[in-house]
């Protein structure tokens, strides 16, 4: 082990988290809401950081159902462009350390989104991974799963249809 | 059932992430409920386009729904969202509010069903339509 000198594969790895952190944070939605994002190679987790104001019902208290499908929606998006994304890291074809300068790629449009409430969000931090069914040239079907405590126990899952970013014409 | 309609807007209007959205009851009644989303840049979705989150949009749905289910006559207290189901018709135009109307068109002992429609400034094509079926609770 020398520590004189860079180890690639983690020069590797910290171009690919900081292009993901670039990715997350240029959306501001995901910022308003609290959404981190947590990378094992190609496999994202989502993470809603709990706060006050995502509660929906403050009588139990539970987190907002349109939190809840919002941060399903943000998982959504996030994991599928990062799955169009990490193979063009890859291979080159796009740069992490310019999407690290604010060079974001177009990202996936919602067609339509179905949530399953399972049981109610409770007042603390909330995971989500989601999983792309069908990536084509023009649309994609994504599923997604939310938990809490126990990864088994879901409470909420959804399923969406998406619009791929069109490339632009190579000139 | 102006009494139901202001319990009903007592509760949206203690929602902490409705106020912490911005989110605005005009209307409310008779199983029918309007809520406005101004435009805020902090819920902003494609910083290229500046245009809103669909999440943001769901949010807003999805209270303007829950709204409708507690209005209606034969609501008995609060309710849950059970399923829910967008579809994005267009973009919301930047710097246009978004007003989502909602209607809860049956209810029975233990579902309620809503249909909901989101426009901006323009109101001839639809932002987004939503359809969900909520709980009926005996109490909030």
């Amino acid at each position: 082990m020398s520590q004189t000198h860079h180890d690639p594969a983690q020069v590797v790895k910290q171009r690919r988290d900081a292009a993901l952190r670039a990715l997350v944070e240029g959306v501001p939605y995901a910022q308003f809401l609290g959404i981190a994002f947590d990378r094992r190679g190609d496999e994202l987790t989502a993470q809603l950081n709990f706060n006050d104001n995502l509660i929906g019902n403050p009588f139990l208290p539970a987190i907002h159902g349109g939190v809840t499908a919002a941060f399903l929606e943000v998982t959504s998006i996030i994991t599928l462009s990062w799955s169009f994304l990490w193979p063009a890291i890859e291979a080159g074809e796009v740069d992490p350390d310019l999407m690290a300068k604010g060079e974001l790629p177009r990202l996936p449009k919602t067609i339509d989104f179905t949530v399953d409430y399972l049981r109610s969000g409770r007042p603390r931090d909330a995971y989500a991974r989601a999983t792309v069914s069908r990536s084509g040239r023009r649309y994609a079907s994504v599923r997604v799963e939310a938990w809490q405590d126990h990864r088994e126990k879901l409470f909420a899952q959804a399923a969406g249809h998406f619009l791929m970013p069109q490339q632009p014409a190579k000139d | 059932m102006i009494e139901k309609a202001k319990v009903a807007r007592q509760f949206i209007e203690a929602i902490p992430h409705a106020k912490a959205l911005g989110m605005r009851l005009t209307e409310i009644g008779e199983g029918v409920a309007v809520i406005e989303l101004p435009y805020d840049t902090r819920l902003i979705g494609d910083p290229k386009t500046g245009v809103i989150h669909g999440g943001a949009v769901s949010a807003v749905m999805d209270t303007c729904c829950g709204a409708a289910v507690m209005s209606h006559k034969s609501a008995p207290g609060g309710t849950a969202t059970i399923d829910l189901r967008i579809d994005y018709m267009r973009a919301a135009t930047p710097g246009q509010t978004i007003t989502t109307t909602a209607t809860c068109y049956h209810i029975t002992r233990n579902v309620a069903f809503v249909r909901a429609t989101a426009v901006d400034e323009n109101t001839d094509i639809p932002v987004a339509t939503a359809s969900g079926s909520f709980t009926v609770e005996t109490r909030f």
